[in-house]
């Protein structure tokens, strides 16, 4: 089975971006100062070999099995897709694996590649804390000294996770600088990283940042797509209609589409954040209405206003609060291979009580969203249709939110 | 011959090396920017550095970032740092100026037409933090076009053939950044800076400036005798910061430490 060593063949998506320099088309690239390009060049070079390396797979692999749990599930949502009629919904059941979320995934990957390259010093930023709790455990696993940074007003929303990294021995350092969520504590790590460039591995939790970042977290996640693909093929017998997954930085997302880009019955649908409603500017979908420009090592679509600043962003769900998204997305809006939608805070929080009084499921908020949309999609659909939807992580870090705006006593 | 190059001959036939201070536009407020430019100049600056604001300043650190927040939240844009340029041209027609910002805001006024509104309102050089030759091709050309300077970074984790490609392409004056780390850095060490600014003299004939680190008169003085010129930004900012309540004395106390700067660096050249 084609793992990370996916090669180009004509005519094919799969294998074909970026391109050598870094870029989907327009897209990606390299922007960072110059202090950095020697380090992400050196990644870049160490990343090439270990994905070449059959040996380095093999480890991967291991660890993903043993260790994250491995093959997740795909799970055909019987109850849920009757009660909202229409097509049959399978949910790639991410929230099982060991730390409860798809970013584990890619946090073993660059961590044995840490290893690898002799860094025993391992910084992450987070939003909703799912990364960075995911970046602890690897660290944990490994033996690496791990510092978190988590913009301080997640730090307040985000409470058990931030209490989980720090059982797991990571420091949390609270980001206080702009506007004190997921873009600022990027900032703060990438400050961090050229600080201590010689002993240091920034692991990026998303599908963002300077190349060779974007393809190697989509490669890490890429077995999530791999695994949905090769069960429905068993459980269905044939592919199915749509992939539905929720697009913050996006690295969920594109770890669901990248195995069936070159499948085009597929139809691929990438859910942002809609906030209040992406009309009221109060949201966090910048492929739905954002601008393209330039941030954290890359071009791609942005929240920023017309002077070039970037403007905060709003979401229900931290995981989604963040100004970009991963410039291969960019690429595949562009191209009209992957649509991108949004659903508001209060849809995704409607999906998110009927998911879990309907299957026992609790989901998390950013899954929400997925969810959300793949009820729009499943009533206009037939019950022969369906649909996967990637369900990226479990809802119990969400609990509190959920209790604080519905007023729930614990 | 463009106004940086002339500054730099004059410099190297008088046997100085430049003093090149920092403003970041708009903080706080455009007026104080454009007289601490002047008070700068009348305190012995050679070249002066006005940076745009960006809600995102990924390789500085937190004096350049709240400068920044600043000048932000008075309405500071793009348009706004070059009209200020154009103010301080309207007295200072001989200090050369360099622009210094990232990636995005300029893009999204577009290279060509920031390229010709920079030049318009009297710029001579721009530097864009964020990116490096691998990206630069459009705003490159676009500077070059309208007669201005495109000054690049160059940093202790640059290898030689890189040093090599970026003074390929650089103008002006190559900025060396004296340490790994942001702007404000205080881990300055100036034998290690010495040996490198030798390495980026061996690819180019360009003067060779240093900055991120320098804090006082001493650690200019100690940089002078190893470069062409001596950048200083982060001190001058908390200056700025520490007169939130007094804009109008901003302008004198930052043109204290330039003085300052300038007598301990014309004393050890």
């Amino acid at each position: 089975m084609p793992t990370l060593a996916n090669e180009p063949a004509e005519g094919r998506l799969i294998g074909a971006f970026p391109d050598e320099s870094g870029h989907f088309g327009r897209y990606g690239g390299t922007f960072i100062a110059e202090t950095l390009m020697g380090p992400v060049k050196e990644l870049g070079e160490a990343y090439e070999s270990c994905r070449r390396d059959p040996a380095f797979q093999a480890e991967f692999e291991a660890e993903l099995r043993h260790y994250v749990g491995r093959p997740s599930p795909l799970y055909f949502a019987r109850r849920w897709s009757e009660k909202i009629g229409g097509a049959r919904v399978y949910l790639k059941r991410e929230d099982l694996n060991h730390t409860g979320a798809h970013k584990v995934n890619n946090t073993v990957g660059q961590a044995l590649l840490a290893q690898r390259m002799g860094k025993r010093r391992i910084i992450a930023e987070t939003g909703a804390g799912q990364h960075g709790v995911a970046a602890a455990t690897v660290a944990a696993r490994l033996g690496l000294e791990c510092v978190v940074y988590m913009g301080e007003e997640d730090v307040e929303r985000q409470a058990p996770n931030v209490y989980r990294m720090k059982l797991l021995g990571a420091s949390v350092v609270p980001v206080t600088s702009g506007s004190k969520t997921l873009k600022d504590a990027l900032n703060e790590a990438m400050r961090d990283w050229v600080t201590n460039v010689d002993d240091t591995y920034y692991i990026i939790g998303t599908v963002a940042g300077p190349h060779p970042y974007p393809s190697m977290v989509r490669d890490f996640n890429s077995v999530i797509g791999r695994e949905a693909r090769t069960q429905i093929l068993e459980q269905a017998g044939r592919l199915p209609d749509a992939v539905v997954a929720c697009v913050g930085g996006g690295s969920n997302a594109i770890g669901m589409f990248h195995p069936f880009l070159d499948d085009p019955e597929v139809r691929m649908y990438g859910v942002e954040a809609g906030g209040d409603g992406v009309e009221t500017g109060r949201h966090a979908a910048p492929l739905s209405a954002g601008r393209v420009g330039v941030l954290h090592g890359n071009r791609t679509y942005l929240m920023a206003d017309p002077n070039g600043q970037i403007i905060p962003t709003h979401s229900i769900s931290a995981g989604l609060d963040y100004p970009g998204v991963g410039p291969e997305h960019a690429w595949l809006k562009d191209s009209g291979r992957a649509s991108y939608v949004s659903v508001t805070d209060r849809e995704a929080l409607s999906a998110f009580h009927r998911l879990t009084r309907w299957e026992g499921i609790i989901p998390a908020l950013e899954s929400s969203h997925a969810l959300a949309y793949a009820e729009r999609l499943g009533v206009e659909m037939g019950a022969d249709d369906i649909i996967i939807v990637n369900l990226s992580g479990r809802g119990d870090k969400d609990i509190p939110t959920i209790a604080a705006l519905e007023g729930i006593e614990a | 011959m463009s106004r940086i190059e002339g500054r730099f001959r004059e410099l190297a036939r008088d046997g100085r090396r430049a003093l090149i201070p920092f403003v970041t536009a708009g903080d706080p407020s455009p007026e104080v920017s454009v007289e601490t430019l002047h008070a700068m100049v009348s305190a012995g600056a050679d070249i002066v550095e006005v940076g745009i604001p960006f809600s995102d300043p990924m390789a500085d650190g937190p004096a350049v970032q709240r400068a920044s927040e600043r000048a932000l939240a008075g309405g500071m844009t793009l348009s706004g740092a070059l009209e200020i340029v154009r103010r301080f041209r309207v007295r200072d027609d001989s200090t050369p100026l360099v622009m210094m910002g990232y990636m995005n805001p300029i893009e999204t006024r577009g290279c060509g037409a920031f390229a010709d509104a920079a030049a318009e309102a009297g710029a001579d050089g721009v530097i864009t933090v964020d990116l490096p030759p691998e990206e630069d091709a459009e705003l490159c050309d676009a500077l070059r076009r309208h007669g201005l300077d495109p000054i690049y970074l160059v940093s202790p984790t640059s290898s030689d053939e890189r040093v090599r490609l970026i003074c390929e392409r650089a103008s002006g004056f190559v900025y060396y950044v004296s340490l790994k780390g942001v702007t404000g850095a205080g881990h300055l060490d100036v034998d290690a800076v010495r040996g490198n600014v030798r390495r980026v003299k061996a690819a180019t004939e360009l003067p060779v400036g240093v900055g991120f680190g320098v804090r006082d008169a001493r650690s200019a003085a100690a940089i002078a005798e190893v470069a062409d010129a001596v950048v200083v930004a982060s001190v001058l900012l908390e200056e700025s910061e520490k007169l939130a309540d007094r804009p109008e004395a901003i302008p004198g106390r930052v043109a204290e430490h330039v003085a300052a700067m300038r007598r301990a660096m014309d004393g050890a050249s």
